[in-house]
């Protein structure tokens, strides 16, 4: 069965007085039908950028300069803004971190929702307003009559984000981008919004871009795990092996910092140094810089895509070496 | 008071920190946010107590009418021994000279337009811990190897540096007077996770070091459980529950307890979606429900958590407040 979205090859650069910076560089991943698949990072590992490139929302005076993002076969770089236009929202819809930069605060928020389905669908506003009621019960709102006519400011954090997923579902898109859909919010509030997205999906086979820096939340609603670190992949991997057994010393040393793992009160095993800014990207592995198992060719050679086993991809000198080692005996 | 048992370092009494809501021409007091209620502490020298609970239950206040940022309406707060309520002006200065806090956005808290060094030079200055020039830039340069900044950095604008390091400014600015309490109101939580396992670590150190002890007010459970000795868990301006990390973390009492730790997304990938999320979102504190504040949201609501309010009853090591775990309950 062949992938609902093909990325390959993405670039998208932001100019800078040294040049065009790649700050999205050679990304590939693909996304099956009904599968979720986090892309994780941390800040500035171009994780947001990688999500809108994806819907040509790059924020000027960014650019994708190349690769391809094929939906169904069908790349979306080259559409015309009115093509692109009838992609978004309706075959693939967003989520964001902050619902109250996507809603109108003046509005009512069930008009919100109506006028999103009448935008991309003929129907009745009476048809559209049972709709979004209909929506409003499926995403777990109480009262849902009542908030059809609220206004943003009366509802809760975490009610303003379940209308926000509703608007995204209006159109029964096929795919969901979900922006760190839960970082605003409380933890149980968080843990209801993450049993939410899993039950959609379940009931309506809805493929998940989940665009997360917290791995606990991968491992809650994930399928599959991409790691991106300042620009580039380093891993890609299914959730079980990637949390089980990582691969690159940058997710190694991720799993290992959260609190989580380590003894109480010992001191986190920690990856020294911060994420250089891109002009200072070096020209070998991105990582190199932090990397404790870095040697010759690190800091100058870029590692080339490997893989290790079935559904396995990492970019890493070392476990390329390793290979190698275990391949000779 | 026994030898067994010194004076805690901190040790706070009933607090209540109420915020009016005002209305009208005349701006009268029409209702009161609940931020804080008989809130009571205790936090011995060389310790961390983690103020823990979701956003709106008034943790963040606590921690702010312990520094005498907000005027409580009531209550107690002795600081070594001394009521910071019943100060003086010049009284405070002194006495909350020992009692410094990092807040959780460093660029909030740092001057752009200040040196690095100035603006830790400002509590040094001002009790006079330094006499001279020379004195005070060899100050600002250990405080600033302390935190593993390069002390060459104390010229530099807080622009020129990263979140984590931004942060480190902070920790030094706070560790310029000797403090020996600093009270941390999510002060790791906007850092990216390798970075803020690198700020818990100096924490730690520090700590080890100096003797210095933590009031760490943050959400986010499992950075309590890896730093605190005792945990508070709030819940709409009470303590609904307190204890030992372990203790707490192994057998929570309270059901608002068991909530939060089950809501924690896991690493383990063997461990998700194991617990059911508790239904709904927290009450707004102006208009806390009747009965025990959490009775709405709890899966083991009685017809009595309704209509009465529980006090905190002692459990083993800590205590809950919940009627579950009320003295002479056979279950």
């Amino acid at each position: 069965m062949s992938a609902l979205l093909e990325v390959d090859g993405l670039r998208t650069c932001f100019p800078s007085s040294a040049g065009a910076l790649p700050v999205v560089d050679d990304v590939s991943f693909s996304l099956g039908r009904g599968e979720t698949l986090a892309l994780v990072g941390e800040s500035g590992s171009g994780k947001s950028i990688t999500a809108l490139s994806l819907l040509r929302l790059v924020p000027k005076p960014g650019r994708v300069t190349a690769g391809a993002v094929r939906l169904d076969g069908r790349d979306l770089l080259p559409l015309s803004v009115g093509e692109i236009r009838r992609v978004r929202g309706r075959r693939i819809a967003m989520i964001f971190q902050e619902p109250m930069t996507c809603l109108n605060p003046v509005l009512r928020v069930g008009d919100q929702v109506i006028e999103a389905i009448r935008l991309h669908e003929r129907v009745s506003v009476s048809e559209a307003r049972e709709r979004t009621r209909t929506l409003f019960v499926e995403v777990g709102i109480p009262d849902p009559e009542e908030r059809l006519s609220a206004y943003p400011h009366q509802l809760s954090g975490g009610l303003k984000q379940r209308v926000m997923i509703a608007m995204a579902l209006s159109t029964r898109p096929e795919m969901l981008i979900a922006d760190e859909p839960t970082t605003a919010l409380d933890v149980t509030v968080q843990a209801q919004i993450l049993e939410l997205l899993r039950k959609l999906q379940r009931e309506r086979d809805t493929a998940i871009l989940l665009i997360t820096h917290d791995l606990g939340i991968v491992n809650e609603l994930a399928d599959r795990v991409a790691v991106m670190y300042a620009g580039r992949l380093v891993e890609v991997a299914p959730r079980e092996a990637l949390f089980s057994d990582p691969l690159h010393p940058y997710t190694q040393g991720l799993l290992r910092s959260i609190p989580g793992l380590a003894r109480p009160g010992e001191r986190l095993p920690e990856i020294p140094g911060v994420v250089p800014p891109p002009d200072q990207w070096p020209t070998g592995c991105r990582f190199a810089t932090r990397c404790p198992k870095r040697f010759d060719p690190c800091a100058d050679i870029q590692p080339e895509e490997i893989e290790p086993a079935r559904e396995r991809r990492v970019w890493c000198h070392e476990v390329e070496r390793m290979l190698a080692i275990e391949g000779a005996r | 008071m026994s030898a067994s048992a010194p004076e805690p370092l901190l040790r706070v009494v009933d607090l209540q920190t109420w915020y009016p809501i005002r209305a009208g021409l005349m701006r009268r007091t029409v209702g009161w946010v609940q931020a804080a209620t008989d809130v009571s502490l205790e936090l011995q020298a060389g310790r961390t107590l983690a103020l823990v609970g979701e956003s709106g239950c008034g943790k963040s206040t606590v921690g702010r009418s312990i520094l005498c940022l907000e005027r409580p309406q009531r209550g107690e707060i002795f600081f070594e021994g001394r009521d910071l309520l019943k100060q003086s002006r010049a009284g405070l200065r002194e006495a909350r000279r020992h009692l410094q806090i990092v807040f959780q956005d460093p660029m909030a808290s740092l001057d752009p337009r200040m040196r690095i060094g100035d603006q830790i030079a400002e509590g040094v200055r001002s009790f006079g811990i330094v006499e001279t020039e020379r004195e005070q830039r060899i100050r600002i340069g250990e405080m600033l190897e302390r935190v593993q900044l390069d002390p060459k950095s104390m010229d530099r604008y807080p622009h020129e540096f990263s979140g984590g390091q931004r942060q480190r400014i902070c920790i030094a600015r706070a560790l310029a007077v000797d403090p020996k309490l600093i009270v941390c109101d999510e002060s790791v939580s906007a850092l990216d996770v390798s970075i803020q396992a690198q700020i818990l670590n100096l924490l730690l150190d520090l700590q080890q070091e100096l003797g210095l002890a933590y009031l760490f007010i943050t959400h986010d459970l499992s950075v309590v459980r890896h730093l605190a000795h005792e945990v508070a868990v709030m819940y709409l301006g009470r303590i609904v529950e307190q204890g030992p990390t372990e203790r707490l973390f192994e057998h929570p009492a309270h059901p608002y307890t068991r909530s939060l730790l089950a809501a924690i997304p896991s690493i383990d990938p063997a461990r998700r979606g194991s617990a059911p999320p508790v239904r709904g979102d927290v009450p707004s504190p102006s208009h806390p429900p009747e009965g025990c504040h959490f009775h709405p949201r709890c899966p083991e609501v009685m017809d009595r958590c309704r209509r009465e309010r529980p006090e905190l009853y002692p459990v083993e090591q800590g205590c809950s407040r919940c009627f579950l775990s009320e003295p002479g309950r056979s279950d």
